[in-house]
């Protein structure tokens, strides 16, 4: 007989197998998140500018907004998150300036990265470190 | 052809023969005991604007010790750079005869001796006459004060700020920018404002919720004085949310935000701004950056740091001016702008020495005033120091020991932590400990001594945390406090180390033995950033420690070891 750990387990495993080699959305470090997203393609450097703190008022919600012109789809990495993959963006025709404005959560220091698929399918990206601090002694 | 920078740099080098506030010749002069108040105001005046900058007062109206610090290290590129500068190294830099008034009230060698010669400094009443003097010789100047005034002794912890602004009000400031104040709350601070006749600036201090900037704190602000349109742009300190509780001032964000002073910076001179300049409350290192990448700023009032340098510093052609703290300097600044162009300056960093400055009545009768609902609690003496009782300094000073010894002893704890703050005013041997006194190393309105548990290993996480806040070699990672200040712990430093890898050598005073990562040790600390935090007021813990001691003494207890300075 199943019992409920067992049922439990068989689903992330399931889910794992399924959905991990697709779509990379579940991928679980920065590296196999980039390679799902680019296939290992070549990034050039510039193009994407992040704007984030340099220090984080509060890491449960950090508000980060990323432009790059000629973008047709945004992904953004917080590249020290249990789950890095933070989402993905896409701009269409109708779209306004490829740009995009969120508030995310990030559990201790770490570079976060944004890597811009353009029209003609190449890849940039760019990444900035957003310090997680305890805080509390200023002068 | 001379550039605008070099023109620039040699009237910095030109500001060094006047040596150190312009004077040159105080040694021989104070030997002579033929310093006065006409010596200390004595200015060629200059150009067709005149700026006057304070900043960073922390409420102290009356004089007062403030030894300056014997340890401020400065990390990768700024290291032994201005301010980052100390004792004798400092005196070396600028020319100063040691013993001078000038050593005395710049750096912290022989501070006691020459304190006694040469008396406290300060007063919101000297400052008065100061600034009504260049008011005198130059009507149109500008008054401009770089926060942190609002917060810091208990009458103005008791008055919740009122005290300073009716003060600031009378000496007539035209523009302020803000860190501490926020600490009143977001309700206090909105009903202050309010009473202001002068804009509270703040480029970067933005509605939190809708990441926008906060209109009702302007951007900049004008002054058309003496055929020049000046913009004064304002910045506050950009970790007030972090380095104080954020819960107080919930609905407000802050940040460096670098690109929007670069944008304020276009606007005023698409507006037509002859000069630029930044009221400024970064840090003296961040505003160094910061001046690197934004361009067009003609001066940056720097704060926050509680640096005093008797010089300019030029970065580009950018002027940063460092005024000191607790009122014991007034800067004033002469430009000479023709065409839209800053094309020279002359600088003065005005020493308040209180026995030379006369005070004035006004200002004198409003302070008394101001103070009158306190005095009583105030000037209570509560015991003797038979030491030098300071704070200032990248690491703890004999007031912190005290203060820890205070926690340790009052909530009965092996640890204590207390808060690398850089302001508080210092005492003499064998001065008199009031109220006041202790209220002016610990005032705020989140003083609460707690009483916890924490692991070995969670408190080397704070330290390299705390460490990290002061010696990033990024100085926009930097947030411009001092190391936090412990008792029962000796530590050992090496400052230039990444994260993580500064510390060492955690030991427990009491046994002598490593801190173990895995035990709870009980610890008392006070002003923390967390809402809920219970316990005693920390200048009641202290007095109530005194008062036991009656005679106190505190020594530096040499309990951290600091490398790779």
């Amino acid at each position: 007989m199943l019992t409920r750990r067992d049922t439990i387990a068989i689903g992330i495993g399931a889910s794992a197998a399924v959905l991990l080699p697709v779509t990379g959305a579940y991928a679980l470090t920065t590296e196999e998140a980039i390679t799902a997203y680019t296939g290992g393609a070549d990034m050039a450097e510039g193009g994407v500018t992040i704007t984030a703190p340099e220090i984080a008022e509060n890491g449960n919600t950090v508000p980060i907004s990323v432009e790059a012109p000629g973008a047709t789809e945004i992904i953004l990495i917080a590249t020290g998150n249990p789950t890095p993959n933070v989402g993905r963006f896409t701009f269409g025709p109708g779209s306004g300036a490829p740009m995009v404005a969120t508030r995310i959560r990030l559990g201790r220091t770490q570079d976060v990265m944004a890597i811009a698929k353009m029209e003609d399918g190449s890849f940039a990206s760019t990444a900035v470190e957003v310090k997680v601090t305890i805080g509390g002694c200023g002068g | 052809m001379i550039s605008r920078r070099e023109f620039l740099q040699a009237s910095v080098a030109a500001s060094a023969i006047y040596g150190a506030s312009g004077l040159g010749n105080w040694s021989k002069l104070a030997a002579q005991q033929a310093l006065t108040q006409d010596d200390l105001l004595r200015f060629d005046t200059f150009g067709n604007l005149s700026l006057v900058h304070i900043t960073d007062v922390h409420a102290q109206l009356k004089p007062i010790w403030f030894r300056e610090p014997e340890f401020n290290f400065g990390v990768g590129e700024v290291r032994g750079q201005p301010p980052h500068v100390t004792g004798q190294d400092f005196l070396n830099l600028y020319n100063i005869a040691p013993q001078s008034r000038d050593a005395y009230a710049l750096t912290y060698p022989d501070f006691v001796a020459l304190g006694r010669e040469y008396g406290k400094m300060g007063g919101m009443d000297r400052v008065a006459t100061v600034v009504k003097a260049i008011r005198a010789d130059r009507p149109e100047a500008i008054i401009l004060d770089g926060g942190d005034t609002w917060h810091g002794s208990m009458s103005s912890y008791l008055s919740r700020g009122q005290d300073m602004v009716n003060v600031m009000h009378a000496l007539g400031v035209e523009a302020m920018t803000s860190h501490w104040e926020w600490t009143f709350g977001t309700d206090r601070v909105l009903e202050l404002v309010d009473q202001l006749n002068f804009p509270f600036l703040g480029q970067n201090i933005f509605d939190a919720e809708w990441d926008e900037h906060y209109d009702d704190f302007p951007n900049y602000t004008w002054f058309d004085r003496g055929g020049v349109k000046v913009a004064v742009i304002g910045q506050a300190f950009p970790y007030t949310p972090i380095a104080n509780p954020r819960w107080m001032f919930p609905e407000f964000s802050f940040g460096i935000r670098d690109e929007r002073m670069q944008e304020m910076v276009n606007e005023v001179r698409a507006e037509g701004a002859d000069v630029v300049i930044v009221l400024s409350h970064n840090g003296f290192d961040v505003d160094r950056k910061m001046a690197g990448r934004v361009q067009g700023i003609d001066v940056i009032l720097t704060g926050h740091t509680h640096d005093a340098l008797p010089e300019p510093l030029l970065v580009g052609e950018t002027l940063l001016i460092a005024s000191g703290s607790h009122g014991k300097f007034v800067t004033r600044l002469d430009l000479d702008v023709r065409d839209g162009q800053m094309m020279g300056f002359r600088h003065k960093l005005i020493p308040i020495f209180s026995d030379i400055i006369t005070p004035d009545a006004d200002m004198a009768a409003i302070i008394e005033t101001e103070r009158a609902p306190y005095a009583e609690q105030m000037e209570e003496v509560v015991g003797h120091t038979d030491s030098l009782l300071y704070r200032r300094g990248n690491f703890a000073g004999t007031w912190d020991n005290l203060i820890c010894d205070a926690v340790m002893s009052e909530r009965d704890t092996e640890i204590a932590m207390s808060p690398g703050v850089r302001w508080g005013a210092s005492l003499m041997p064998g001065d008199a400990i009031t109220r006041e006194d202790i209220h002016n190393v610990t005032s705020m309105t989140y003083g609460q001594v707690y009483r916890t548990e924490m692991t070995g290993e969670f408190i080397h996480t704070i330290l390299e945390d705390v460490a990290d806040n002061l010696f990033n070699t990024d100085p926009y990672y930097q947030q411009g406090g001092d190391m936090v200040r412990l008792g029962g712990l000796a530590y050992a430093i090496d400052i230039s180390k990444p994260i993580g890898e500064r510390i060492t050598g955690l030991t427990l005073l009491r046994t002598g033995e490593a801190l173990d990562p895995a035990r709870s040790y009980t610890v008392g600390g006070w002003a923390s950033v967390n809402e809920g935090t219970e316990g005693p007021m920390i200048w009641d813990v202290v007095e109530d420690h005194i008062r036991k001691l009656g005679r106190v003494s505190a020594e530096p207890n040499g309990s951290v070891t600091v490398t790779g300075i």
